[in-house]
């Protein structure tokens, strides 16, 4: 076990990857000798030297559609876009080509790629550095979205993702970078693609979210135990393919559910995990589906960006609410 | 049968050198009053862009990209424009900014995190700053295309950095330009790094400038901290697209001197020798030198200058400082021109 962050958790399955698997390439803006403008990439340039962490040019499309072919010549590359804001010049490899290949080829080509953005907001940034637009990869069957809450899952999800045979885009939420520390184990483990986590069980309401968001509901479940309430909170760990049946069991037992993302509202991850229950768990519900999430607006600035951001205290509200119902 | 089809030349210019000397034949016509102003918008840059980078430290304001080193490339260029020209910058345009008349304390207030800031006032002919890398070469030239479709007299003018044109948009506006003629310039400050690349890896090409040529239009290479030659290449270029010559691609060669931005860290991938280097070429010292030894500077005018400068600076930050918080409500206000229900409803659930 060592004490970690996020950044050094994701650091160190980046290396065991590449020591593992001489086909494993990283490459991106800055992700060589300055070791990635979060650091996430430090000191692998030293170690596996330029071939195999590559400096690219200013070019988000360049980036993951360059990999597309890597791929095909046999490399596993992890490709880095700088923030999630800047991923749209590649969203046409992304959506046309990477999510595609398999079908379209009837299983003749894939696309092992993962690429790793950091996401989210909380940290004060400038525009188009704090988004959560991770709804937007979930209209594209074919791509598999994950993104960790603790440096542990960091790590075991990282490492999955680059061993999965399937493009993974991978987020990383940057609040969660050095916020939090967290023993890691020191050897190689694989946390599995498609399986929710329960962090905290209990039998009244379940909050499920991902990423920053599992830490503001852990706060909210805190102060929920005051109140003698028991809550469950999941931690969905992959938004594509989504773990409804942890989602399902979990409302089963409580009967209540509160959604939270820092995404936009409308069509956000939340509204399919509604839909879904609505669907297939109406008999369990015991009050309406809430969720809590971003507004439907442009991400704001620093000075304003804690009025959009979902915190404990909005959870708690919508709590009072599905408990009262 | 094999013969050679196209030729191309790419020509670079200087007009004032380092030791603050002008090549005469080349000197555009400026009066004394004229350059005392474009060191007047150059110092006031400097002055500016010192101030925001110390309130950064202090946490008074957000993530900030300085602009030292860049002011000749910056109001050389900006100095050329007439108010009715179209400026579309970059991030790191302070001092075209300044130059252009927008407010210091605007800026500041989006520095501090207030999209108040960021609003461009009524008649102001000038884009707000773009971050995403690239994509804004593309504004200009619709614009450009638009203001010679209704046969106004305005030129757009876009800025951007080497690192820029690495990306697809960048290329497609050049070839947009190209084939619709439009009166646009393509500001490129190549100041030799896009956060730890240097130029080299953004592109193989001996120039940036020649890129302009696969396009079917100019290019020319300009030193980017010559506040003349960098005014005479924005001139003539103006000039030509006025007469409907169509668009010009400018490389101002010139140097990002600090950090990529205050969230950077410049020596874990750069040597400092080459800082050292630059810091001679230092384009407020060369201009300094030439009014100097023209007689129409002096100690006394100098720190009359920096007075008032500082002056104006604090003032501006005082008048940011104390404007109160936004209205969280403002999130919602401007999405759209009519609110939608939708956001009425979240507006409500925000109180
Ligand atoms: C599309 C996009 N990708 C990545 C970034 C992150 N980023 C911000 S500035 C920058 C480097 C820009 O270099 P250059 O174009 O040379 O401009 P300079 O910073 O030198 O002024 C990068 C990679 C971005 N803002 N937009
Ligand atoms: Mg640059």
């Amino acid at each position: 076990m060592a004490t970690m962050t996020m950044v050094q958790a994701l650091n160190a399955a980046l290396r065991s990857e590449m020591e593992r698997d001489k086909n494993v390439i990283l490459l991106g803006e800055d992700v060589g000798k300055d070791g990635g403008v979060f650091r996430v990439t430090e000191g692998l340039y030293d170690e596996f030297g330029s071939e195999r962490v590559i400096d690219t040019p200013l070019s988000e499309s360049g980036i993951v559609g360059s990999s597309i072919g890597l791929a095909l010549a046999g490399f596993k590359p992890v490709a880095e876009i700088q923030f999630m804001g800047f991923d749209y010049p590649a969203f046409d490899q992304l959506i046309s080509h990477v999510a595609r290949i398999r079908s379209r080829s009837r299983g003749r080509y894939s696309c092992p790629l993962v690429v790793r953005m950091p996401s989210g907001g909380g940290v004060k940034a400038l525009e188009h550095h704090s988004e959560s637009t991770e709804a937007l990869y979930l209209q594209a069957p074919g791509l598999k979205v994950v993104m960790p809450a603790t440096p542990s899952d960091a790590k075991g999800l990282l490492a999955a993702a680059i061993r999965d045979p399937d493009p993974v885009i991978f987020l990383e939420p940057k609040k969660l970078y050095r916020s939090i520390k967290e023993d890691v184990k020191e050897e190689n483990y694989l946390t599995p693609i498609g399986k929710a986590r329960i962090v905290l069980s209990g039998k009244d309401v379940s909050l499920v979210s991902w990423g920053t968001m599992v830490h503001v509901c852990l706060e909210a479940a805190e102060a929920l135990k005051a109140q003698r309430i028991e809550t469950e909170v999941i931690d969905m760990r992959t938004l594509s393919p989504l773990d409804f049946g942890t989602v399902a069991a979990s409302v089963k037992k409580t009967g209540r559910i509160v959604i939270v993302h820092e995404g936009q509202r409308s069509c956000g991850v939340g509204a399919e995990i509604a839909a879904w229950l609505a669907e297939r768990s109406m008999t369990d519900l015991a009050a309406p589906i809430v969720r809590v999430t971003g507004w439907d607006v442009i991400y704001p600035l620093a000075k304003l960006e804690n009025y959009y951001l979902p915190d404990s205290k909005r959870v708690l509200k919508a709590v009072e609410k599905v408990m009262r119902f | 049968m094999k013969k050679t089809v196209a030729t191309f030349k790419v020509e670079y210019l200087q007009i004032l050198n380092e030791k603050g000397e002008v090549d005469k034949r080349l000197m555009p016509t400026l009066s004394n009053d004229d350059l005392k102003k474009m060191y007047r918008f150059m110092v006031l840059s400097r002055v500016f862009n010192d101030k925001i980078l110390k309130l950064q430290r202090q946490g008074r304001l957000g993530t900030l990209a300085s602009i030292r080193g860049q002011e000749a490339a910056q109001v050389g260029s900006a100095f050329a424009l007439q108010s009715q020209d179209m400026v579309f910058p970059s991030f790191r345009e302070h001092a075209v900014f300044i130059t252009r008349g927008i407010s210091m304390s605007g800026m500041i207030l989006a520095f501090a995190g207030d999209e108040r800031g960021q609003k461009i006032p009524e008649g102001s002919n000038n884009f707000m700053y773009s971050v995403p890398v690239g994509t804004h070469l593309l504004h200009a030239v619709g614009y450009a295309w638009g203001m010679k479709i209704r046969k106004k007299n305005a030129v757009a003018i876009v800025y951007f950095g080497d690192g820029a044109t690495s990306e697809g948009d960048f290329h497609e506006a050049l070839n947009f330009a190209g084939v619709f003629q439009a009166p646009v310039i393509f500001l490129n400050q190549n100041n030799q790094w896009a956060i730890s690349l240097p130029r080299s890896r953004q592109s193989h090409a001996e120039t940036l400038a020649q890129k302009a040529i696969a396009y079917g239009f100019e290019g020319i290479k300009v030193d980017g901290n010559d506040v003349f030659a960098m005014y005479k290449a924005t001139k003539d270029a103006l000039d030509k697209a006025r007469k409907g010559g169509g668009p010009t691609y400018i490389e101002a060669y010139t140097y990002r001197m600090d950090d990529h931005t205050t969230a950077d860290s410049a020596i874990r991938y750069r040597d400092q020798k080459e800082v050292d280097v630059w810091a001679k070429k230092d384009p407020i010292d060369r201009l300094q030198r030439f009014i100097t030894k023209k007689r129409i500077w002096s100690k006394k005018d100098e720190d009359k200058l920096l007075a008032e400068c500082s002056d104006l600076v604090e003032k501006a930050v005082a008048e940011a400082e104390k404007i109160s918080p936004p209205n969280p409500k403002d999130m919602f206000t401007y999405m759209y021109a009519e609110p939608t229900s939708i956001l009425q409803d979240e507006m409500k659930d925000l109180e």
